[in-house]
């Protein structure tokens, strides 16, 4: 009699279906997976251990590197964790501005998604479509932060400065014209035959097993269970907004595609509602002990030079405590954990990153699924591997 | 027919295509345009006397988060404090635009410049006479 043995093999770290440097484990019977670990750590650059070394100013730019699909709000939750420590209050119309910058980024990271999710399973022209789209959301973006893919323009207090003129027009010409763009993404993909037998029924997760695993974002909302950080635990204003929270039912990847369409319409009305219902009023929180003055003034009065120097030199000094804030990213539940010593630079930070999360369930997705399909998954979890290996 | 008239659609969608303008751009010919804010490769402002607008403060050394500032100071004979020797490393600068949110006289400042390319490795780095000379060329 022979001996059945299974076959052991590497899916990456170079492979161009895993998204960044990831190696899986594959422990094969055939075509068929047995078992298999993610291994990560390829990307590690000790971003946790860096903000110890920083003070809170400094510590922004290293936000923009983890997720750097969308930066806008990864400095959104770490200001709103650095604000809660401060106990600061943000003035609406910053608070508007935020909901509509990091609405247009989840936005910009769905169409990366799309585009590179459908080229995974072999349909080319989506790529092209998509990255249309995502190359003018990306340049409404710039227009505002002055860089692509690394913003840094949410800073804590408020925002770095003004909107620029012509601003909203652009957001508006932009997100009037999307959910056409989506139609025809829609016309290329969720009826067509090819692309339905590729993805119904392919590596589904249960809710049980979803909410076990501590999955968030649209692949928990893919598997049917109606969590939102934007909707259970507000934040930024978002209570003001109306807008839904799409579901799957089956919870394998075609539902997470349409969930993710479905969520970029929804994007589309709160940056609509953002735009309509902007407050005027100021954009940086009245805390003159942590916010910097307007360049202008530090020109012209002496004790905003004073401020300017204090804390630009210093820093700030947040009191002792500790704060927990998340966001709902595009990649879901975002968070970040500081505690504070008093000092101007923080004593720990803890980044949870929804990408390392929902990794972890990727093994159990794949379980008894074939090679092929496992490409299928790693590209419907959506990873960015900047956040995972932090 | 009901599975394909998806796919026909689909082809006719991209078919369409074929009458639009292509939106791509050949780059080193046409350069891509960037906003007002873009953080782009630094400057110095000169003031009247055509030297540097730069008081030798050193903010910008301390807002810095990857230490890529080396300042040296300098005082004139009026007690004015001036920069002796002013250099960014572009190896570390990661351009997140601290120093022109820290400088006090909007001395330093980011322009719009994005190619670094150069045959020498010397040639990257951001002194006092590549920082002036980047201002003359923004004009």
């Amino acid at each position: 009699m022979a001996e059945t043995k299974y076959m052991t093999i590497n899916m990456g770290p170079q492979h161009p279906a895993t998204h960044g440097v990831l190696r899986v484990v594959l422990e094969l019977d055939g075509e068929t997976v047995v078992s298999s670990i993610p291994d990560i750590g390829y990307l590690h650059r000790g971003i946790e251990k860096i903000f110890e070394n920083r003070t809170y100013w400094q510590g922004q730019p290293l936000t923009d590197r983890l997720d750097y699909t969308s930066g806008m709000s990864n400095n959104l939750a770490y200001c709103l964790a650095v604000e809660k420590l401060l106990g600061i209050e943000i003035p609406k119309r910053a608070q508007y501005i935020r909901v509509m910058l990091s609405e247009l980024q989840r936005i910009a990271a769905h169409l990366l998604w799309i585009s590179t999710h459908a080229l995974d399973m072999g349909a080319m022209t989506v790529l092209f479509y998509g990255f249309r789209e995502r190359e003018s959301c990306l340049k409404v973006l710039e227009t505002v932060a002055g860089a692509r893919l690394m913003p840094d323009y949410i800073r804590f207090g408020g925002l770095r400065e003004e909107l620029p003129e012509g601003f909203l027009k652009e957001a508006k010409a932009f997100i009037d014209d999307l959910p056409r763009r989506i139609d025809e993404y829609e016309t290329l993909l969720t009826e067509n035959v090819i692309w339905k037998r590729r993805l119904k029924g392919v590596c589904p997760l249960s809710a049980e097993d979803a909410i076990g695993y501590g999955v968030t974002g649209p692949v928990l909302r893919a598997s049917g269970v109606n969590y939102d950080v934007r909707k259970a635990y507000p934040y930024s204003s978002y209570e003001d907004f109306d807008f839904e929270i799409p579901l799957g039912t089956a919870g394998d990847v075609y539902d997470r595609y349409l969930v993710r369409l479905k969520e970029m319409r929804q994007s589309v009305r709160i940056v609509d509602q953002a735009i309509q219902k902007l407050p005027e009023g100021p954009i940086k929180a009245d805390a003159p002990e942590y916010v910097p003055p307007e360049k202008e003034e530090v020109s012209k009065d002496m004790a905003a030079l004073i401020r300017h120097f204090k804390i630009m030199a210093d820093g700030i000094k947040p009191p002792k405590g500790e704060a927990y804030a998340s966001i709902e990213s595009s990649k879901g539940e975002l968070g970040f954990y500081i505690v504070s010593d008093g000092s101007e630079k923080p004593y720990r930070v803890r980044i949870r990153p929804p990408s390392f999360l929902n990794l972890g369930s990727v093994s159990k997705m794949i379980e008894g699924s074939l090679v092929a399909d496992v490409v299928a998954a790693i590209g419907s979890i959506d990873i960015v591997l900047g956040e995972i290996d932090k | 027919m009901k599975q394909i008239l998806p796919l026909l659609k689909g082809l006719r969608l991209t078919f369409t295509r074929v009458f639009t303008k292509p939106i791509t751009y050949q780059y080193p010919e046409k350069k891509h345009e960037v906003p007002e804010r873009w953080r782009g490769i630094h400057y110095f402002k000169k003031n009247e006397a055509g030297e540097t607008a730069c008081v030798a403060c050193g903010l910008c050394v301390k807002a810095c988060p990857n230490q890529c500032i080396t300042l040296e100071i300098g005082e004139r004979f009026d007690g004015k404090r001036y920069p002796i020797k002013y250099e960014i490393d572009p190896w570390r600068c990661i351009y997140c635009g601290f120093c022109q949110d820290a400088c006090p006289v909007n001395a330093i400042n980011l322009g719009k410049d994005y190619e670094q390319a150069h045959y020498r490795k010397e040639d990257f780095v951001l002194d006092m006479k590549r920082l002036l000379a980047m201002y003359e060329d923004r004009k």
